[in-house]
């Protein structure tokens, strides 16, 4: 076992898929000889080669047809869209096309495509780089949008994203590329998409939540818990399918929820979950599912975003809001 | 001196023909080396697919096809163009690429399910290398700089071609699947089928550029202006695009002139709020079946009676394709959920239950 950050666990995956199959390849803006702006695939184009591992003209809808195509001749591409903002750029080949190739063939083609991509606020990127956009890709059939929050997980997830045969969007939060270290075997595992994890738990009440929001809310759970209130703290790791088995289970347990998101409040994750909720348990709650999240505004400039994205205090705020209901 | 340069680029794209209006050989040195059994083949070709755009009119008029764009006026660049293919290469359609995918290897009755939006229209057979005809405009030519890509990287000796319009040579998606095929030296043909209009839009509006074809320059990519409206001609621009793709010379653009003698879609287009139809006689007058027929009865190797058994054979083939159509099985939405994704997440097994159950009541 060795100590890795979440982005050496993210390019151990990564070398990890391209030894095991030749099919894989990896591409994107800067991904070469750069190894990436976020050094995420450092190293990689010297051990595969320049066939494997490589640069693509500054252009993300070239960047998803291109993967499409690749997709189609029977490669497994794993690209990259630099920043998830510039997803927009994209829309159609992502939402429009990959997603819906296998649909559109009744099943003869599809696209075993792999979307690496860093988001997620809170480290001062200029606009659109930090946009928290999972809500529009878990509303796009066709897709699987994955949200790792640890070193570990993000392995195993993307190693599962890359050998899954259907268009995996797999979010990277910036915030926690370097925040920590943990242990991550050295060998070859996968985490299942469509499982949600617990991280901590809890008897009074469930905290749904997903990406860098699972460490404010652990911190969250351990302030709460000074106060003799034990929360639940569950990991969605896959907001598209999610895994409302999970989450069932524990609110059946607690009888109260909330549910917390680093993007806007409208539509959405935590709308979905808490929906969700009410359907399937909702005999089980002595309160309203109560959500935390940011404003409807665009996501804000670097300056604002301290006091725009949710934090500890707004985290504890709704958790006692529920359980005092 | 930029406008000079401009001057001489632009002077660059004259068009390239081998049979003029009257079937008369223009070109000696480009004619393709097709035997008389190929040339007949091609003629046959057209003749069909304008009886069979014919009836699909009529089928669609009756409420029996669905989606339909019309395709007479392009049969030379449609089929010109598939005509220099070899099977393994592959084609991205735009929707009115219908024929080049039939004549391809798709099944008639299923381009008819296409139309129809029934999804087994596409389900590609196994050996046939196509897409589904793209509605995204442009969205295919991005694609192609992938296949032809992932046909380099495979080792194999063959192209992916795309077409689109006018119209779409304006997208971004034209420009970056060039670029893209062009830096990465890909086996890519990209057609532009310049029909005169985007919709209503006349091609002199979409771009200053005077030929679409001088475009290639900019992703430093070969560019040819094609007349689209003579079979020959395509056929030899294709071909030796294919060859010089195929070679590792890199991708090539090809522009073939043409014209569309019907609405848009079958879906209440009016070409005459955009058209005069003086504009329509002038390129009637190019047409390409015309020319050809006068090619090959000059060559003794085409007559009427040879014409009216492929009119014959194209609408009993129409007929039985629409049979086999109308016997298809009505898709459910539980068949559709089951194509969604290769392992269904529970949520979907959950409603595909749900809608199993509705369906067996």
């Amino acid at each position: 076992m060795a100590q890795m950050t979440m982005i050496q666990a993210i390019t151990d995956a990564m070398r990890t898929e391209l030894k095991n199959d030749e099919n894989v390849l990896v591409f994107g803006e800067d991904v070469g000889q750069n190894g990436g702006v976020f050094r995420a695939t450092e190293g990689l184009q010297d051990e595969f080669g320049e066939e494997r591992v490589f640069d693509t003209p500054l252009a993300e809808s070239g960047i998803s047809g291109l993967a499409i195509g690749l997709g189609l001749t029977g490669f497994r591409p794993v690209m990259e869209i630099q920043f998830f903002g510039f997803l927009f750029e994209t829309m159609d080949g992502v939402a429009g096309q990959m997603a819906r190739m296998r649909y559109r063939s009744g099943g003869h083609y599809h696209s075993p495509i792999t979307i690496r991509s860093p988001f997620g606020g809170g480290v001062k990127t200029p606009e659109l780089h930090a946009d928290n956009l999972e809500g529009l890709m878990a509303q796009s059939p066709g897709l699987k949008v994955v949200i790792p929050s640890t070193p570990y997980d993000a392995k195993g997830l993307l190693i599962a994203a890359i050998r899954d045969n259907d268009p995996v969007v797999f979010l990277e939060h910036m915030k926690l590329y370097r925040s920590f270290r943990e242990e991550v075997p050295e060998e070859e595992y996968t985490v299942e998409i469509g499982k949600a994890d617990v991280k901590r738990e809890g008897k009074d009440i469930t905290i749904v939540t997903y990406g860098a929001m699972v460490h404010t809310s652990l911190k969250a759970a351990d302030e709460l818990a000074e106060e003799g209130i034990e929360a639940e703290v569950i990991d969605l790791r896959t907001v598209s399918p999610v895994d409302m088995k999970t989450v069932v289970e524990s609110v059946k347990k607690t009888n109260r929820a909330i549910v917390v998101q680093e993007a806007q409040r409208q539509a959405g994750i935590a709308a979905n979950v808490a929906a969700d909720i009410s359907e399937q348990a909702i005999l089980h709650l002595e309160a309203p599912v109560l959500r935390v999240t940011a404003p409807d505004t665009v996501y804000p400039f670097a300056a604002a975003e301290d006091v725009w994205l949710p934090g500890t205090k707004d985290i504890i705020g709704k958790t006692k809001a529920v359980m005092h209901f | 001196m930029a406008a000079k340069t401009l001057e001489e680029i632009e002077s660059h794209f004259e068009m390239f023909q081998v049979l003029n209006e009257k079937g008369e050989v223009v070109n000696e040195d480009a004619l393709p080396d097709l035997t008389d059994d190929e040339l007949k083949e091609l003629m046959e070709r057209m003749v069909y697919t304008r009886i069979w755009d014919q009836r699909a009119i009529s089928l669609n008029r009756q409420g029996r096809l669905g989606f339909y764009a019309p395709v007479a006026g392009q049969e030379a660049s449609m089929l010109g163009s598939q005509f220099a293919l070899d099977k393994e290469d592959w084609i991205l359609p735009g929707y009115r690429d219908v024929p080049q995918i039939v004549w391809h290897g798709l099944p008639l009755y299923q381009a008819f399910l296409y139309s129809r939006g029934h999804f087994h229209g596409g389900q590609i057979p196994e050996d046939v290398k196509v897409l589904m005809p793209q509605i995204i405009i442009g969205a295919q030519i991005v694609q192609t700089a992938g296949v032809a890509l992932g046909l380099k990287r495979k080792g194999k000796e063959n192209v992916a071609i795309t077409y689109t319009g006018d119209g779409g040579a304006s997208q971004g998606d034209f420009y970056e699947g060039m670029n893209f095929a062009g830096a990465y030296n890909a086996p890519a043909i990209f057609v532009v089928q310049n029909n005169q209009f985007a919709i209503s839009v006349p091609v002199e509006q979409q771009s200053a550029a005077k030929t679409i074809a001088q475009k290639a320059v900019a992703a430093g990519i070969r560019g040819v202006r094609v007349d689209g409206m003579d079979v020959l001609a395509v056929y030899a621009a294709t071909k030796e695009a294919r060859e010089n793709a195929v070679n590792g010379h890199g991708p090539t653009l090809l522009e073939n002139d043409c014209y569309r003698y019907g609405p848009h879609t079958m879906a209440g287009d009016d070409p005459t709020r955009y058209r005069t139809s003086d504009l329509d006689d002038e390129w009637e007058k190019k047409d390409p079946l015309v020319r050809f027929r006068k090619y090959l009865e000059n060559k003794n190797l085409w007559s009427e009676d040879k014409e009216n058994e492929v009119v014959e054979k194209a609408k009993e083939d129409v007929k039985a394709a629409i049979k086999k159509a109308d016997d298809t099985p009505k898709q459910k939405v539980s068949d559709l959920i089951g194509i969604m994704y290769e392992t269904l997440p529970v949520t979907l097994k959950e409603q595909l239950e749900e809608y199993r159950e509705k369906e067996s009541e």
